[in-house]
C-alpha cells in the first residue's frame, strides 16, 4: 500500500490513471488519508459536482492485511448534502482487496466532458478505463452480476445505481459483500453523486496475484490478532448479542429508553417497536432459511449482518441494520419487517443511503405526502426516486430539501444532513455529536449511545446535559483515529472496556508497520484529522452557529420524558477545545 | 402491588417477554431477578419506567421493568 491511483476523469483524449508514490500522505489511511487529501487539495468553495472536487477511496492503515476486523473504506469528498468535508464509511470486500492491489487510495479527479459512462477494472494487469455506456441507469445488483459475468466471481466492486448517476444527494457508493451482494454503503452525504459526477459507474477490483500485506514483525503482529480477536469473542456485545441479533437488537433498548423518534420525531416510543426488533428479525430469518449471522467482509469476526429472506424463501435484502429499521420504520410509522426489508433492497439497488432516504420520507408523510404507516406509499416513493420522476428527485435530495419543498417545520437535519435513529432529547450526548461533528448529524461520529444507554466505557446519564460535551469530545476523536486504521467501529465496544483489546489493537497497529504508538499518540491522530476536517469546513463558509440543532429540539419536548436538549450553545462551542 | 417485567434479547430465552409481577410493597429489582434466575451480570441494563436504575432500585405499584443483556449496535 505504498501508491496513489489518481484517474483524472477529465485529461485531453479521455480519463488518464497515474500512479504516484505517497510522498506526504505517507503513514496515513481510511479517513485519515481521505480528509488529508480533500482538505489540501479541494477547493473549499468548489462546487460538490464540479471538476475541482475529487472523491478519495482510501482502506484504511490495517486493509489487507491478516488482522481482523480490518475491512473498512472510507469514501471522501466535498458533500453535495452537507457543503462540507465528507468521509463515509463502508464494510464490504472492497477495502481489503484495495489494500492488497497496492493502493493507500484512489483518487477520482476532473470530470468527463462528454456524456460517456466509464468502468474502472484494477488487477494484476494494472489499471483500465473504459467507456460503458450499456451500464446506464443499471441499478446495483444487476450491474454487479453483469460484472460478474464479465470478469467472474474474485471481483470486488465499488459502484453506483441510478442514484448516484441522476447526481442525488442522498446518493451512495456501493460496495460488495464477499458474496457479491452490493449490500454494503458508504451511505452518508452523497458521495454517490460525486461518483456519478466523475462519470464512473463501477470499478471492479481483482487481487488475483496478490498475498496478503505482510507486517514488519510477523510473530508479534499474529500474537497480537490473537488476544485482538479473543477480546472481541470475550466481550458479551461483540462475541454474543451482535452476532446474534445484530444492530437492530437498539430498537427495543432505544425504545424503552424513551429515546425512538417516532413519526418523524414526534414521540420518543413507538407502538410497532416489537414487531420490527432486532429479536424478531433474527426469529423470523432462521425462520426462513436464512440467518442473522453474516460476515460483510472476509476477516470480520463479529458478523453482526444477516440474510433476510421473502415469505418463499428467497433472498430478499441483507438484514437491515437498526438505522435503516428506524428510518424507513418507525419513523414513518411503518411496523412490517417485509416492508422495512424490501425498502432496504431498494435503497441498496437503487444506490441510496437508507437513513437519508427514510428520513426524507418520513418529512414528506408530515408535509402530506403520504400518510404515516402507508407501507405501500413508502414502497411506491423509493421507486420513484430510481426512476427520478420529479417527486423521487425531491425526496433523492434529502430530508432538507424535502422539508422545504413540502412546507415542513420539523425538519431533522444537521448541516444539511438527515439524523439517524436516537432523539438527542432523551439521549442528550448523541444530540452533542449530530451538532459539532465536521460530517453534519452521523451518530457513528461519535457514538454517545455506548456511554450515555449501554453503559460501554462507563455511564453519562441520558437526561441530562452534564458531561456529556466531554463524552461526545472523546468519542469523536477515538473514532476519527478508528475510522483511519480500517477497522470496524463496533470493536470500540470491547476497546472502551477492556484494557487488553486496546493494547492489542495498539500492537497490531505496531509490529505492522514498526511503529510504538501509544493512546496519547492515537488521541493526536483523532484530533489531527478532525482538526483538518473543521479547517475545511470554515473555509467552506461553516461558523459555530452551524454547529447547532434544530430549533424544535430545544423547544418542544419529547414524550414520554417531557424533555428538551438542554446542552447550551456555548457548551457546544467548547466541543473541539483541546 | 403489581409490576410488567419486560426482557429483551438472550434475557427472554425459555422465560417470557412480558410479565406481571404482583408482590410486596418492598419489591426490588433483585428480587425480581433471584425469582427469574437471571445472573446479576447478565442484567446489564436496567430501566425502570425508561430510567437507567440498578439491581438495587426499589419497584413501585404500576411501574415498568425493563431489563436487557450486554447489547449494542449503531
Amino acid at each position: 500500500m505504498d501508491r496513489i491511483l489518481r484517474i483524472n476523469m477529465g485529461a485531453e483524449g479521455g480519463p488518464k490513471a497515474r500512479v504516484e508514490p505517497l510522498g506526504e500522505y505517507a503513514g496515513l489511511g481510511g479517513r485519515g488519508m481521505t480528509s488529508s487529501i480533500i482538505s489540501r487539495e479541494v477547493p473549499p468553495l468548489c462546487h460538490p459536482l464540479g471538476s475541482e472536487n475529487k472523491l478519495v477511496i482510501a482502506p484504511g492503515l490495517l486493509s489487507g492485511t491478516g488482522a481482523a476486523m480490518s475491512g473498512r473504506l472510507s469514501v471522501g469528498c466535498k458533500s453535495p448534502l452537507t457543503g462540507g468535508i465528507k468521509e463515509a464509511n463502508s464494510g464490504g470486500q472492497p477495502a481489503q482487496v484495495l489494500g492488497r492491489l497496492g493502493y493507500a487510495a484512489i483518487v477520482l479527479e476532473g470530470s468527463p466532458g462528454g456524456q460517456d459512462l466509464y468502468k474502472i477494472v484494477i488487477n494484476k494487469d494494472g489499471v483500465r478505463i473504459e467507456a460503458d455506456n450499456s451500464l446506464r441507469m443499471l441499478p446495483n445488483y444487476d450491474l454487479v452480476n453483469r460484472m460478474r459475468e464479465q470478469y467472474g466471481d474474485r471481483i470486488a466492486c465499488i459502484s453506483i445505481g441510478p442514484a448516484g448517476e441522476m447526481k442525488m444527494a442522498a446518493a451512495s457508493v456501493a460496495c460488495t459483500d464477499p458474496d457479491l451482494r452490493p449490500s454494503r454503503h458508504a451511505g452518508r452525504g452523497g458521495v454517490g453523486a460525486v461518483m456519478g459526477a466523475k462519470g464512473v459507474k463501477v470499478i471492479v477490483l481483482d487481487d488475483t496475484g496478490f498475498k496478503a500485506r505482510q507486517p514488519k514483525d510477523l510473530e508479534k503482529f499474529r500474537d497480537a490478532n490473537k488476544r485482538f480477536v479473543e477480546g472481541l469473542a470475550r466481550h458479551p456485545v461483540t462475541g454474543q448479542a451482535l452476532p446474534a441479533y445484530g444492530t437492530n437488537v437498539l430498537t427495543n433498548i432505544i425504545n424503552e429508553a424513551g429515546a425512538y423518534p417516532a413519526f418523524n420525531f414526534k414521540g420518543g416510543q413507538f407502538e410497532g417497536a416489537s414487531r420490527i426488533s432486532g429479536e424478531t428479525f433474527a426469529e423470523l430469518e432462521t425462520k426462513r432459511g436464512a440467518g442473522p449471522t453474516h460476515a460483510c467482509h472476509r476477516g470480520c469476526v463479529i458478523r453482526c449482518s444477516g440474510i433476510f429472506n421473502d415469505r418463499d424463501g428467497k433472498f430478499l435484502s441483507k438484514q437491515p441494520e437498526y438505522e435503516t429499521v428506524w428510518a424507513h420504520g418507525g419513523h414513518c410509522g411503518i411496523d412490517d419487517p417485509d416492508t422495512i426489508a424490501m425498502l432496504d433492497f431498494l435503497d441498496d439497488n437503487y444506490g441510496l443511503d437508507t437513513i437519508e432516504t427514510g428520513v426524507a420520507i418520513g418529512v414528506a408523510m408530515q408535509g402530506g405526502i403520504a400518510k404515516f404507516g402507508d407501507a405501500r406509499a413508502a414502497i411506491d416513493l423509493v421507486h420513484e426516486v430510481g426512476r427520478g420522476t420529479p417527486l423521487g428527485r425531491v425526496l433523492g435530495a434529502g430530508a432538507a430539501v424535502a422539508g422545504k419543498v413540502f412546507g415542513v417545520e420539523k425538519v431533522p437535519v444537521v448541516k444539511g444532513q438527515a439524523l439517524p435513529a436516537y432523539d438527542p432529547r432523551a439521549v442528550q450526548g448523541i444530540g452533542v455529536t449530530y451538532a459539532t461533528s465536521p460530517m453534519g448529524a452521523d451518530h457513528t461520529a461519535g457514538y454517545c449511545i455506548a456511554t450515555n444507554i449501554l453503559k460501554c466505557g462507563g455511564f453519562v446519564d441520558p437526561l441530562k446535559p452534564d458531561g456529556q460535551v466531554d463524552l461526545s469530545r472523546n468519542l469523536q476523536i477515538a473514532t476519527a483515529a478508528i475510522d483511519a486504521t480500517g477497522m470496524c467501529l463496533f470493536i470500540a465496544f470491547a476497546v472502551l472496556d477492556q484494557p487488553d483489546t486496546f493494547q492489542a489493537l495498539l500492537d497490531l497497529l505496531n509490529s505492522f508497520y514498526g511503529l510504538e504508538l501509544t493512546a496519547d499518540s492515537v488521541a493526536a491522530l483523532g484530533k489531527n484529522i478532525l482538526t483538518m476536517e473543521r479547517d475545511f469546513n470554515s473555509r467552506a463558509g461553516f461558523t459555530k452557529e452551524h454547529d447547532r440543532l434544530p430549533r424544535f429540539f430545544s423547544t418542544d419536548s419529547l414524550s414520554p420524558h417531557n424533555i428538551t436538549f438542554m446542552v447550551k450553545n456555548e457548551e457546544l462551542d467548547r466541543v473541539f477545545e483541546w | 402491588m403489581k409490576v410488567t417485567v419486560k426482557l429483551f434479547a438472550s434475557l427472554s430465552r425459555g422465560r417470557f417477554a412480558v410479565g406481571v409481577f404482583e408482590g410486596e410493597a418492598t419489591l426490588t429489582v433483585r428480587d425480581i431477578l433471584a425469582s427469574l434466575k437471571i445472573p446479576e451480570e447478565e442484567a446489564s441494563i436496567i430501566f425502570i419506567n425508561g430510567r437507567h436504575e440498578d439491581a438495587d432500585a426499589a419497584l413501585g405499584d404500576g411501574d415498568t421493568l425493563a431489563v436487557f443483556p450486554p447489547v449494542g449496535g449503531g
